[in-house]
């Protein structure tokens, strides 16, 4: 499926928003959005989300020779899927490009630093090496995907253990789980990517995008960081110009987001860790929030009230005073009455007419036979600025509209193409309707 | 490779440059009589040719084609003998396709697209040796190229990779100094206005020596470009004797 186009109206709402520093969800120029950490039964497997984007990551292992050119490592392999379940854009056959992307940029930040130790992957020199393969799977496309990857496949590599293995001379013992407790993988450092977003050719930037905004966005940098502050990748895509400073200043802001990301990494892991060793229950049935369709619940959105008692009290305090309302009603009959401004009231019409007819009071106006008329809907227009409009389709001969005596209020005035005239008289108007030429 | 030093104490790398210097630039355009645009480069021993078709109709779905702006359309190509090993490489496979969206995005910056709305340009590159640096050999060969073709663009795109070893930070990196795997970067700058059209990174670098880094790809890079400008000059200055002008 082709993904709906973006209308010219949002597209405009979203960057005069972004221009006055605010977005649609609420959050700060540099705010992330809630990201969430949870794990599955088995080592290895875990799901982040990053407000609504979700990822699905899995790491597995396997023993394999190496490579003829390092004979000493093991082998990571990286491997990135758009699901089709992410965003009807995403099709088999369609993604490429993006796809592409996102893979790269991942395979390079975390085979490129050396986050792993592929040495300790090694198990006899040139024969037999550990293979270790990540697998993640976007579930859900809410903008930010490569951020979500990259803290899903780093997630899962820490939570990862591999079967332990013994070498005795040329005897290679694969322990399984019960025999020996699995062993975890020697991590050095945790890259974690970072992406800006730039809108108005690089004047404005926001930290992790959500859908809306990257479809408005010009250009993307993603600054791969660990929490030594070691740049890991650098990518910037789209096309975008920067400047030097630029690109130093999202690497400072960046160092700070990886920094409290990190944290919450590890204190997920941590908390996983004692819930296994506790014996409590562990596994996605346990971390995923029960959502009923019954029951409607929604996350608290941010918003900043702390200065809305000041702007209330200076508009109020800067507005004139309210007019003064007319309070007094006019009673048209027994049983009507009126207060206020308001589309004349025609509900009198009919009783007081038997009385005009004596009085012969009120104005009126002839309306002469050269009203042109539509095709559909007549327009009756008396012309007087008392009379009532009336837009009928009534195939009545003859309509007779008769003034109220006193019309204090204005009336809805309306164009026509018909000449109006006010006779003096004082009888009441029949006016004819026009009998609709040969229809 | 332990015991290969990157850089030497008196500040001699290994194919004894110094550290802020190029390798010997030699560039020709208009190689090729049948392409609009072609040009070929040499940066020490890396080898590249890129030869540019456009502007011209959308070739395959007409709904491509952008109502307002030129498509730009780059692929590249690594000959199975450019490196020391004989490998073959699949045409569609992963690092040739990031390579030509890399290249894409740079060239999409700089061309004026909104010249010529509902066409297509084609950029071809290939790379015939690979001493490292080959992104860098693409994009100043690419820009040559288009320069050749006559198709308007807003700078001159020049492109250099640069390195961080032992606290200094090193030019144009060659191919055994990308291998030694420490930090790389690649950037394709526009030079006038000094804006980075393109921006990669690879390897750990701490956050501090970023600034360095950059700035040294920075100035190589606008080394590039009076080089590549002293080329353009040359070859229009031939083109007009043999017109007679």
């Amino acid at each position: 499926m082709k993904e709906t186009p973006l209308s010219n109206c949002e597209r405009r709402f979203l960057l005069r928003a972004i221009e006055e520093k605010k977005r649609l969800d609420g959050r700060q120029t540099y705010d992330y959005r809630n990201i969430r950490i949870s794990f599955g039964t088995d080592y290895g497997c875990c799901m982040v989300e990053l407000g609504k984007t979700r990822v699905l990551g899995q790491v597995s292992c396997e023993l394999v020779s190496p490579k003829l050119n390092r004979a000493t490592e093991g082998i990571l392999f990286f491997n990135l899927e758009l699901s089709q379940m992410a965003a009807p854009a995403f099709e088999p056959g369609r993604q490429s490009d993006l796809l592409v992307k996102l893979n790269r940029l991942l395979e390079r930040c975390l085979r490129n630093s050396k986050c792993i130790d592929t040495e300790s992957l090694c198990v006899v020199a040139g024969e037999k090496v550990w293979q270790i393969r990540v697998d993640l799977h976007l579930l859900n496309h809410d903008g930010n995907i490569i951020d979500a990857a990259s803290i899903a496949a780093i997630v899962a590599l820490c939570h990862f253990r591999r079967p332990d293995v013994s070498v005795q001379g040329d005897e290679i013992t694969l322990y399984t789980p019960e025999e020996r407790d699995p062993v975890p993988l020697s991590i050095h450092h945790m890259p974690i990517c970072v992406s800006f977003a730039f809108f108005q050719q690089g004047t404005y930037l926001l930290v992790d995008p959500n859908e809306r905004e990257e479809r408005v966005m010009d250009g993307l940098l993603v600054i791969a960081m660990n929490k030594h502050r070691e740049i890991c990748t650098i990518q910037s895509s789209g096309g975008i110009m920067l400047l030097k400073d630029q690109v130093l200043r999202c690497s400072k802001i960046a160092g700070v987001k990886v920094a409290e990301i990190t944290e919450l990494i590890l204190k997920a892991l941590e908390n996983d860790q004692k819930v296994r060793k506790e014996g409590g229950k562990f596994g996605f049935a346990e971390s995923i929030a029960n959502q009923r369709i019954t029951a409607f619940k929604m996350e608290k959105a941010p918003i900043d009230t702390s200065d809305v008692e000041e702007k209330a009290e200076e508009i109020i305090a800067e507005a004139e005073p309210p007019s003064e309302v007319v309070s007094t009603p006019v009673l048209w009959t027994p049983g009507t009455a009126q207060i206020g401004e308001g589309v004349e009231n025609s509900w009198g019409d009919l009783e007081d007419s038997e009385k005009e007819d004596d009085e012969g009071g009120g104005d009126e106006a002839i309306i002469l036979d050269s009203i042109k008329m539509d095709t559909g809907v007549e327009v009756s227009d008396i012309g007087s600025q008392d009379a009532p409009i009336i837009l009928s389709d009534s195939e009545e001969e003859e309509m007779i509209i008769l003034e109220p005596d006193k019309n204090p209020k204005k009336i809805r005035t309306q164009t026509t193409s018909a000449k109006q005239e006010k006779a003096p008289s004082k009888k009441p108007v029949k006016r004819r309707k026009k009998k609709r030429a040969a229809n | 490779m332990a015991g290969l030093e990157l850089l030497s104490d008196q500040g001699y790398r290994v194919d004894g440059r110094r550290a802020g210097e190029l390798r010997k630039i030699q560039a020709r355009m208009g190689v090729f009589a049948q392409a609009d645009g072609s040009a070929y480069i040499e940066q020490g021993n890396t080898k590249a040719l890129a030869v540019v078709y456009g502007p011209h109709e959308i070739r395959g779905s007409r709904a491509r084609a952008l109502p307002d702006r030129a498509l730009v359309n780059c692929q590249y190509s690594s000959a199975t003998f450019s490196t020391g090993e004989r490998k073959r490489r699949p045409h569609g496979d992963r690092k040739s396709c990031e390579m030509g969206l890399q290249l894409r995005q740079t060239f999409e910056a700089a061309i004026l697209t909104q010249l010529h709305p509902r066409s297509q340009i084609d950029i071809y590159v290939q790379v015939l040796q690979a001493d490292g640096g080959t992104y860098a050999a693409c994009v100043n060969a690419a820009t040559l190229a288009v320069l050749d073709a006559g198709i308007p663009m807003r700078d001159f795109v020049c492109a250099c990779s640069a390195g961080f070893v032992d606290g200094t930070a090193l030019a144009d990196l060659s191919h055994v100094e990308e291998a030694a795997g420490g930090p790389q970067l690649a950037l394709a700058l526009l030079p006038a206005s000094g804006q980075i059209a393109l921006l990669e990174m690879d390897a750990r670098l701490h956050e501090d020596h970023l600034e360095r880094v950059l700035e040294a790809a920075a100035q190589a890079a606008r080394d590039v470009h009076t080089l590549l400008d002293r080329v353009v000059r040359q070859h229009v200055r031939e083109a007009s004797i043999l017109l007679g002008d």
